[in-house]
């Protein structure tokens, strides 16, 4: 569907947005203390997009490091540091909160036909709990030197090392309550404010992402904030729970991060998974093939992501029959999300496919979602995870999927909706070659590491021995691609937010309810409560032709 | 679906008779946790304390927290998040009995 070119106008002036200031405050105050969950919503994306830009320097530099062996840029102290605060930030401050607190918070009330969360205090709260907890994690560094136990500060070295441990882990604790009281309120909205006529089949399967999502961070995250104040109290009272020589037990500390961070992973892509879902129902005029299987495959991925924590732990000491169970559960999460794969490209058969940014997004997901959950198989048997566990493999495998998957996802989400928050549209040419760029760059950047590990070098290593000089410059080459693609694509969107040509209402030809109102929306969404009749993704042309 | 309004708990207010039985019995089954911790059970060390906290943690969420006057869902809610727990119980101590 074409645009609905109107001549270029300042946003301020679309009547009754939620970008015009309402209420006592103005200026800067008017976004800090709103409760409006678009308000909070752009306040988590700006909060999101500062950490992801610092990481992506952390991660830089540490490609840099490799430029020779030897490691002639920093030494192994700092280089430990470095990668330490490069997982601790991408993980704690970008890739679990994403998506929900971003799209998520802007998109849900909309797409249910709310004029708000459940409980929009809660949500700044939150918010402000997420601000907190990053400027303790920063003040870490400030603390007796920089954390150098890697993002999952593994006991012994943990309770052990001199580095700002304390601080950092306290740090992670307070984000955590973040992304609880997220999920409570997510999970409430979801039961209770969907409009008129919105049975649970009738929600866009983004919502039925995040319904699962708010369940793993309510259930899982407590395990996390345990976990973390028995570090804490270890550190401080020297309390041997940990400890194995005052009779405390080293992997117990493995299996309660575990617990967590495995689930933690399915926070991160569940609701990318979604989006793919809605991205494809606009993009190809046709309802999702399969829409209850894709709804159930979430919650099941949510459940049997419990299950699977142990084949991080493979060579950590587990017994061999705990390693035969986790290992044949790992490959049972295979099941749910194939079916989501395959339902999606079931449903681009015979669709009327419109190549538009963010179906081109999903394109390049399914591409290197799929070469990331392949090489999850290979992690997930006993036999190879021995050979490959704590190489390069694993973290390309890891990047793969979150970079690749997830975080691709969430660049096409906000390709997708950029034009619903802000009324404008991006270069959308540019974009379009731009994904190529970063596609190339990320590969450029990850392959080789599936290859480096596998040839036995490991992560975490300030040097290489010299016959990995060759794929290491192609990694570093890919690096500096990936990151011009990034720049690229911020400036353009930023650009086409602020900018861009005005757009109408529904500029993609969406059928869910977000596109039913202005763009940007109105204050408290809705002109009048919507009410449901159809599906989500009904598409009266393709319905009436 | 109309949307709803929060409601007030339903039911019969609890007695300030029941809350002090109920802590009276936390703290009783708490005396039995430490004494049981001093008196050598082997493996079933494990499996009483954990009894006695199940016993505790249901005290304390159906009453305390009043889950017990709630509706349906939020039994529901509650008896997933238990489920799960159980679950991981069961596979983390699972590893421990099978270790060498």
């Amino acid at each position: 569907m074409a645009d609905i070119a109107l001549p270029p106008q300042d946003i301020s002036v679309v009547e009754g947005s939620y970008l015009e200031n309402i209420g006592k405050h103005k200026g800067l105050a008017a976004w800090l203390l709103s409760t409006d969950h678009k308000r909070i919503g752009i306040m988590y994306t700006v909060m999101l997009f500062s950490f992801f830009s610092v990481g992506v320097l952390l991660g830089i530099l540490l490609r840099l490091e490799m430029i020779s062996p030897g490691g002639k840029l920093f030494g192994p102290e700092v280089y430990n540091a470095l990668f330490t605060l490069h997982g601790v930030i991408m993980i704690f401050l970008f890739v679990i909160p994403g998506i929900p607190v971003t799209l998520g918070n802007f998109f849900l009330p909309l797409q249910i036909g709310a004029k708000d969360v459940a409980f929009p205090r809660l949500n700044l709260f939150s918010f402000y709990l997420y601000v907190i907890g990053s400027a303790v994690i920063l003040t870490a560094l400030f603390v007796n030197g920089l954390p150098d136990t890697g993002w999952t500060f593994y006991v012994p070295y943990s309770l052990r090392t001199t580095t700002g441990v304390t601080v950092a882990v306290f740090g992670v604790f307070i984000v955590g309550f973040s992304s609880i009281l997220t999920g409570i309120n997510f999970l409430t909205t979801i039961h209770r404010l969907r409009a008129p006529g919105m049975t649970w089949f009738k929600m866009p399967l983004f919502v039925w992402a995040l319904y699962a999502t708010s369940w793993v961070q309510i259930i899982a995250t407590p395990v996390l904030a345990i976990t973390l104040l028995l570090i804490i109290i270890s550190r401080v009272f020297g309390i041997g729970i940990f400890n194995a020589a005052a009779g405390g037990d080293p992997v117990l500390y493995q299996h309660l991060f575990w617990i967590y961070s495995h689930p933690a992973v399915y926070i991160m892509i569940l609701p990318p998974m979604g989006i793919v879902s809605e991205i494809i129902a606009t993009f190809t005029r046709r309802t999702i093939f399969g829409y209850k299987a894709i709804a159930m495959s979430s919650l099941a991925i949510a459940f049997i992501g419990y299950l699977v924590w142990g084949h991080h732990m493979f060579v950590a000491g587990m017994s061999q029959q705990a390693d035969m169970v986790f290992s044949f559960l790992t490959f049972i999460v295979a099941i749910p999300s194939g079916i989501k794969v395959f339902n999606w490209v079931a449903s681009m058969y015979k669709g009327s496919i419109d190549p538009q940014p963010p179906f081109l997004f999903v394109m390049a997901f399914m591409v290197l979602f799929s070469i990331g959950g392949l090489s999850g198989l290979v992690l997930g048997s006993l036999a190879t995870d021995v050979h490959l566990t704590a190489t390069y493999f694993v973290v390309a495998h890891f990047h793969y999927i979150i970079f690749g998957g997830g975080v691709f996802i969430f660049f096409g989400a906000l390709h997708y909706w950029l034009p619903k928050m802000f009324g404008r549209m991006y270069d959308k040419k540019i974009a379009s070659w731009d994904l190529l760029v970063m596609f190339i760059g990320f590969n450029l950047l990850y392959f080789p590491m599936f290859i480096m590990g596998y040839e036995g070098m490991p992560r975490r290593y300030f040097t290489y021995l010299p016959q990995f000089e060759t794929l290491q410059h192609i990694s570093i080459a890919g690096s500096w691609i990936l990151v011009a693609g990034l720049i690229v694509m911020f400036v353009n969107l930023i650009h086409g937010a602020i900018k861009g040509p005005r757009v109408g209402p529904n500029p993609w030809g969406g059928t869910t309810l977000e596109w039913k109102t202005a763009s940007p929306p109105i204050h408290e969404n809705f002109e009048e409560e919507p009410v449901v009749i159809h599906e989500p993704y009904y598409h009266e042309e393709a319905f009436t032709s | 679906m109309e949307q709803q309004t929060l409601t007030e708990h339903k039911g019969a207010p609890t007695s300030y008779g029941i809350y002090v039985l109920i802590w009276l019995a936390l703290m009783a089954l708490t005396a039995i946790t430490a004494v049981v911790a001093g008196i050598n059970l082997a493996a079933f060390t494990l499996v009483i304390a954990l009894l006695i906290a199940l016993v505790k943690s249901s005290l304390v969420v159906n009453v305390f927290m009043h889950v017990k006057y709630e509706d349906k869902i939020f039994k529901i809610f509650v008896a997933i998040a238990g489920g799960v727990l159980s679950v991981i119980f069961l596979l983390t101590f699972a590893d421990v009995y099978f270790r060498r």
